[in-house]
């Protein structure tokens, strides 16, 4: 028996949600301690302090709504991906057939992208809608084994609503953007600070404080915010990959698909970074060889070795090890 | 004093009542998933057996020293069909084995260079390809519906309302020990330059036909167990 322990794709997964739970929660927090310290600050009320937190969140919901309902024919038209069907992408639309079974889903719209730089995505907000864009030169490069990991990837974050999460996170972290950048504005062209008297008596010293803590939150938060939510889009990615998993049961696929995009050099000519955080493996990213907090998507090395951990096998110490082990 | 009494009985016998209802139904919803499950098995068993004469048909004429693996194929094929009508365990048996004879057909192909330019016999086997996978994912979807609905007769508060009422387990789809044999096919060519060929002996194919776990009846709550048994697919050429 190898040394490596042999994990579950239940456990990575359950995990994976606990994370993105706990993420989300420490987002709302922010938000709501800078709501509260901003209206507490300037005006003494509490009241105050949740009506702006309130009001926040309603803008940014406003301007999310139009993207999650036509977002996803925006991004594939910025994409130039073309639809196809049985007729011109039989072996590809036999795949999506496959998994939408193993998914209980409904089958997806199927897009081709022609570049031969390896990449796929997916987008729609719920199973009912959902679009899956690949490139010609993932078509091309692997096997149909790999095509289905890949594949079990992109319609695990259809499945796990992962559209809709990400653009739940998207409108706190923005209405803590938002919320810090008006405070920000009012108070340093408003000159307001420390004319407004507390309304319920008693607020003095403790309202001088708070509002102290509102400008330290409104200069860290946006920043905080905008890691968390690069923090949950890592998270999904591991979700995704370990649903893929769940799919298929055969996390080697997805291992050598992960391995192939990864090592091939070319950029993808149509991304940009509105949409790279959508990509299987972020393709402007990882062609610069950086990978940090913040980062889309995980290292790729990180992806495969959980992969590895789920077959029995032992984690690799770099991508070269992978192709001197003879497994390319 | 006594008709708040009154009225918290009310209210607790409405609750139990309510919850009950739901509790049945969602049993019920949960028995049926696994009817239509069984029933998609069915229709890729079906699709299966229609598309093997074609593919016999195409690859006789070159097969001239390989006809006793087109005849057992055939044969199979006509106990599956006869089978499928006796009941689930003759028929999952008689499937199995038309499986195991394609797989032996598939590898058999891999070593006539002529058959593997034909496009017909290609495209043949990229339909038979897709159907296996789809059968093999078709029982992977059907013991899921039947691991939700075991837990859910078995799980509080559920199992007091499922034993009376009559909800029984039900089995998971096994496969048997000669499916899980792989005839010998020749690894070098797995993995670069396969892309748009279909990988004959789908490896995930084969795992697929096992059962994601003969689960442990799990304690409530807590997700089964992966059994570690399930071989990893590497080539280790």
């Amino acid at each position: 028996m190898s040394a490596a322990r042999t994990e579950t794709f239940y456990s990575q997964i359950s995990h994976n949600k606990r994370m993105s739970l706990l993420l989300v929660v420490i987002i709302t927090a922010v938000l709501a301690a800078l709501g509260l310290s901003i209206g507490y600050g300037l005006t003494g009320s509490v009241t105050a302090g949740v009506i702006a937190m309130a009001g926040a969140m309603l803008l940014a919901a406003l301007l999310s709504s139009a993207s999650y309902f036509n977002g996803d024919s925006l991004v594939l038209t910025a994409s130039q991906a073309r639809e196809v069907d049985e007729t011109s992408a039989p072996q590809l639309m036999n795949v999506v057939r496959e998994l939408s079974i193993a998914a209980d889903v409904p089958m997806p719209r199927v897009y081709i992208i022609d570049d031969s730089a390896p990449n796929a995505f997916a987008t729609g907000r719920d199973p009912q809608h959902a679009s899956l864009a690949i490139t010609t030169g993932l078509l091309q490069k692997l096997d149909r084994e790999q095509l289905q990991g890949v594949i079990g990837h992109e319609m695990s974050h259809v499945r796990n609503y992962d559209i809709r999460f990400t653009l739940l996170v998207g409108v706190l972290v923005g209405s803590i953007a938002l919320l810090a950048d008006v405070f920000l504005r009012f108070t340093f062209w408003g000159g307001v600070t420390g004319r407004r008297g507390s309304r319920e008596g008693g607020g003095g010293g403790a309202q001088a404080i708070v509002l102290a803590i509102a400008f330290a939150l409104a200069i860290l938060a946006p920043i905080f915010a905008g890691l968390v939510q690069l923090a949950v889009s890592r998270q999904r990615e591991y979700l995704a990959d370990a649903s893929s998993v769940d799919l298929t049961r055969n996390p080697v696929g997805l291992e050598e698909a992960l391995a192939k995009i990864a090592e091939d050099q070319e950029p993808l000519e149509v991304a940009n970074r509105a949409t790279q955080h959508l990509y299987i493996v972020n393709p402007i990213k990882k062609l610069s060889g950086t990978q940090n907090l913040f980062s889309t998507h995980p290292p790729i090395l990180d992806r495969i070795n959980r992969l590895r951990a789920l077959s029995g096998q032992p984690p690799l110490d770099s991508l070269e090890a992978r192709s001197l082990a003879g497994l390319e | 004093m006594g008709n708040l009494l009154l009225i918290i009985v009310l209210v607790l016998i409405v609750v139990v009542v309510v919850g009950g209802i739901l509790i049945y139904n969602g049993l019920v919803q949960r028995r049926l998933r696994i009817d239509e499950a069984y029933a998609q098995i069915q229709v890729q068993l079906k699709r299966r057996w229609d598309l093997i004469p074609n593919l016999v048909n195409a690859v006789k004429g070159y097969m001239g020293f390989e006809q006793s693996v087109l005849t057992q194929v055939t044969e199979a094929r006509a106990s599956a069909v006869t089978a499928g009508a006796q009941g689930p365990a003759a028929s999952a048996a008689a499937e199995n084995a038309l499986t195991a004879s394609l797989r032996s057909l598939f590898a058999v192909v891999e070593n006539y260079p002529q058959l593997k330019a034909n496009e017909n016999v290609m495209n043949l086997q990229e339909q038979l390809t897709t159907t296996e996978n789809q059968i093999s994912f078709s029982r992977q979807h059907y013991n899921a519906t039947v691991l939700d609905y075991n837990t859910s007769i078995q799980t509080f508060p559920s199992v007091l309302i499922a034993g009376p009422l009559g909800f029984i387990k039900r089995e998971f789809f096994e496969a048997e020990e000669a499916a899980q044999e792989r005839p010998t096919v020749d690894l070098g060519t797995y993995g670069v330059g396969q892309a748009a060929a279909p990988v004959p002996t789908a490896p995930p194919a084969v795992d697929m036909s096992a059962p994601p776990a003969a689960p442990p009846m799990a304690p409530p709550a807590a997700p089964p167990s992966e059994p570690p048994a399930e071989p990893p697919t590497t080539p280790t050429a």
